[in-house]
């Protein structure tokens, strides 16, 4: 199986770490007291609660369901009670809450009734729907929910499938592992991707630091009925990010601007794959995934984690050791630093890095961008950062725009080469952010003009319809009066005539006022009406009272 | 000659009718920047009053709080004239922030509906009136009408989906004099 392969622009070769943690056994999911289940783990919108606090739960019970089309549903990783639904803690590099459910759990891990699916008898979007309900989102980072991109749309087909597992970020064995001891199942999650998407050509890539997995991958696309490519690609990062590994294995680029869709190609991470299989053929939704616990700690290794589970769980798990400076979520090119360990592993948590000042010591204080372009030469998205953080850097958006400033994947090879030590990548991050405010700000404004020009014109037509009404009802009045006049005499001139109407007004708002009876004081005992009498006389006496002009002795 | 100069002069008369741009550009242009607050500290009545003044040089460029010194910037910017700084007499920027009824208090008395500029408060008389916050673009001019005082500014606090990067702070080393800065 000899593939042309092709090579995408730049890249670096960090040091790889994975030896550390990828020769373990996967660790059973530890089970701890409290699960704190973020509702927002995805692209798209939150999830919408559809539990209440004090509601027992099963494990895999849906809590939170979809909310529209770009969301995936979210449930309960353990039996238990619901203690809380409220702002908590997430792993966000802001260390600002976000709403979660909160579950006591009650060691039991009880499941709630699950069944397979009978993929193939089921229409394609009643799948689709399930597997939105079932919490699918893609593991490789992005967390894109899976339901959406299992749609091939209006192109009814896409004729190649990529399955990455290339993983090429330090430090991370979870896609690795999972190959080596799930490679079966991965396929079969393989077979349902192509059903939906009508794929012919299906390949796999993993890059070739990983053998073990590539010789797991073989033995089991031999076993399926359907033909399935595993290549395996030279290890390069990022060589393991969607638009690189497309490139790497079929040339094709990626437009600017585009997503793989637009060229034909679907792109999803192993794990999703392993979590779609674990959906379709056993009802689980996605309520755990494999997470790389390493770094600093005394026993790396991979584990089955529960979605909530907080990160000091697991790195008790794997073994603190004295002398941590931080945690990462993710590998070190691409990782955000986590605000506290208190936070949840979410779907998107595929690594739990530990920092030490051995391991990582803290980077130099930057120097002055020297212009040398290295950034630029491993650039993959074959874009100029030096140019891109001059521009971020003077809040220039519009010039960084024009150099393509959204084609940057924030993969971080420009600020590992960068010998002034700049972090370039939170320049790029920075203006991304408030071209997007900016964007929304603009969107607000438009609207509220939209909505003030509706106002006023609002205003003017209420205005001219209320004139009209009025002058309508004065001409019939008018018309009216002329034909009554005529009989007594054509003598009644302009004047009389609207003196006329305006004491025939007098008189009906008098008789209206005659006919209108205050209803409480009818019938009422006497000693209630005596009462009232008195009032009014009281009354009477005071209005009299005030009609009285003031007595020149008031004054002193 | 004359024939040409009659044929041009022809052909650019009928072109003036023809492509007769509606409205006023530029206005349109300013407009464009301004923050649609439609809050009036500018001296008159919504943006595109103001807009339209500003185009006329009836009015300053530095008018506008909502829209900052930034604001002020690309007006600059767009008329080709130096910025100058907010002039405080208007009022001064303040952070983001939309209007909140207090609904316990709240009589029902419409005025504030007929003040909004943007019909962003819902409500009937005699009945309580609430604020759709996301149409509200925090102009204040609710506040004065209510008899009862029931309406509050809200600054927007900063969550996870307003969250954006922040500009990095890097610690630049020094380098001695004598290597040049």
């Amino acid at each position: 199986m000899s593939r042309e392969l092709f090579k995408f622009k730049g890249g670096v070769h960090p040091p790889e770490h994975k030896a550390e943690s990828n020769g373990q056994p996967i660790h059973p999911p530890p089970l701890p007291r409290k699960l704190v289940i973020p509702l927002r783990q995805h692209i798209g919108n939150p999830a919408k609660p559809v539990v209440s606090v004090g509601d027992h739960v099963k494990k895999g019970q849906m809590i939170a369901e979809a909310d529209g089309y770009i969301s995936t549903a979210v449930h309960a990783s353990s039996s238990g009670i619901v203690t809380a639904i409220d702002m908590q803690p997430v792993p966000h590099i802001s260390g600002l809450p976000d709403l979660c459910i909160t579950l006591e759990t009650d060691g039991r891990d009880e499941w709630i009734p699950h069944d397979p699916l009978d993929y193939q008898a089921m229409a394609p979007a009643d799948l689709r729907m399930r597997l939105r309900d079932m919490g699918l989102a893609g593991l490789g980072g992005a967390v894109f929910p899976s339901a959406v991109k299992l749609d091939p749309g209006a192109a009814q087909t896409f004729p190649t499938l990529i399955i990455n597992g290339g993983e090429c970020e330090p430090w991370i064995t979870c896609d690795d592992v999972l190959m080596r001891h799930h490679a079966d199942e991965t396929l079969q999650g393989v077979a349902i991707m192509r059903h939906l998407l009508g794929s012919t050509e299906i390949l796999i890539g993993i890059e070739d630091n990983k053998p073990e997995a590539i010789a797991a991958m073989q033995a089991a696309a031999a076993k399926v009925d359907f033909a399935v490519e595993v290549v395996m690609v030279p290890a390069r990062y990022p060589g393991g990010g969607a638009k690189q590994m497309i490139q790497t294995l079929t040339g094709k680029q990626v437009p600017s601007g585009k997503l793989s869709n637009d060229i034909g190609i679907q792109v999803f991470n192993v794990g999703t794959t392993y979590a779609l299989a674990r959906a379709v053929h056993h009802g689980e939704p996605l309520i755990s995934r494999l997470v790389t616990v390493t770094g600093h700690v005394l026993r790396p290794q991979n584990v089955e984690v529960l979605i909530g589970t907080p990160m000091h769980t697991l790195i008790t798990l794997a073994g603190e050791r004295d002398g941590t400076t931080g945690v990462l979520m993710g590998g070190p090119m691409m990782g955000v630093p986590m605000p506290n360990l208190d936070v949840p592993v979410v779907k998107a948590t595929n690594c739990i890095l530990v920092k030490s000042a051995e391991l990582f010591p803290p980077l130099p204080k930057a120097l002055p961008c020297i212009r040398c372009t290295r950034c630029a030469d491993a650039c993959p998205a074959e874009l100029q950062p030096q140019e891109l953080y001059r521009f971020a850097k003077a809040a220039d958006f519009g010039r960084a725009q024009e150099y393509h400033l959204f084609d940057c994947i924030e993969c971080g090879c420009c600020s590992y080469v960068c010998p002034s030590h700049i972090p370039l990548v939170d320049f790029y991050r920075y203006a991304k952010g408030e071209i997007w405010a900016r964007e929304k700000e603009k969107r607000a404004a438009d609207l509220a003009r939209e909505r003030h020009e509706f106002r006023l014109f609002r205003q003017e037509r209420e205005k001219k319809e209320k004139a009209e009404k009025l002058a309508a009802k004065a001409q019939a009045k008018r018309a009216e009066l002329a034909a009554a006049p005529a009989a007594e005499g054509a003598a009644a001139s302009a004047a009389d005539a609207k003196k006329a109407l305006i004491a025939a007004a007098l008189a009906r708002a008098q008789a209206k006022k005659a006919e209108v009876t205050p209803k409480n004081v009818d019938h009422l005992p006497p000693d209630t009406q005596h009462e009232i009498e008195e009032i009014e006389a009281r009354r009477a006496k005071i209005r009299e009272l005030a009609r009285k002009p003031l007595e020149p002795e008031d004054k002193p | 000659m004359v024939g040409i100069a009659v044929a041009i002069g022809l052909v650019l008369g009928w072109s003036a009718i023809r492509f007769k741009v509606e409205g006023n550009p530029l206005a349109e242009k300013i407009d464009a920047i301004l923050p649609q607050t439609q809050c009036g500290q500018c001296g008159f009545p919504g943006c595109r009053p103001y807009a339209e003044a500003i185009a006329k040089g009836e009015a300053d460029i530095n008018q506008c709080p909502p829209g900052g010194e930034e604001g002020v910037k690309k007006l600059a910017d767009l008329l080709g004239i130096e910025p100058k700084s907010l002039d405080e007499t208007h009022g001064t920027p303040k952070p983001k922030s939309v209007a909140f009824i207090d609904e316990q208090l709240c009589i029902g008395c419409t005025l504030c509906i007929q003040a909004c500029p943007v019909d962003a408060i819902s409500g009937a008389a005699k009945q309580m009136h609430t604020i759709i916050a996301s149409e509200c673009t925090g102009c204040e001019l609710c506040l004065p009408p209510c008899p009862v005082d029931c309406i509050s500014m809200v600054p927007i606090a900063e969550d996870l989906p307003h969250w954006k990067w922040k500009h990095p702070v890097i610690m630049m080393k020094q380098v001695s004099a004598g290597a040049g800065a």
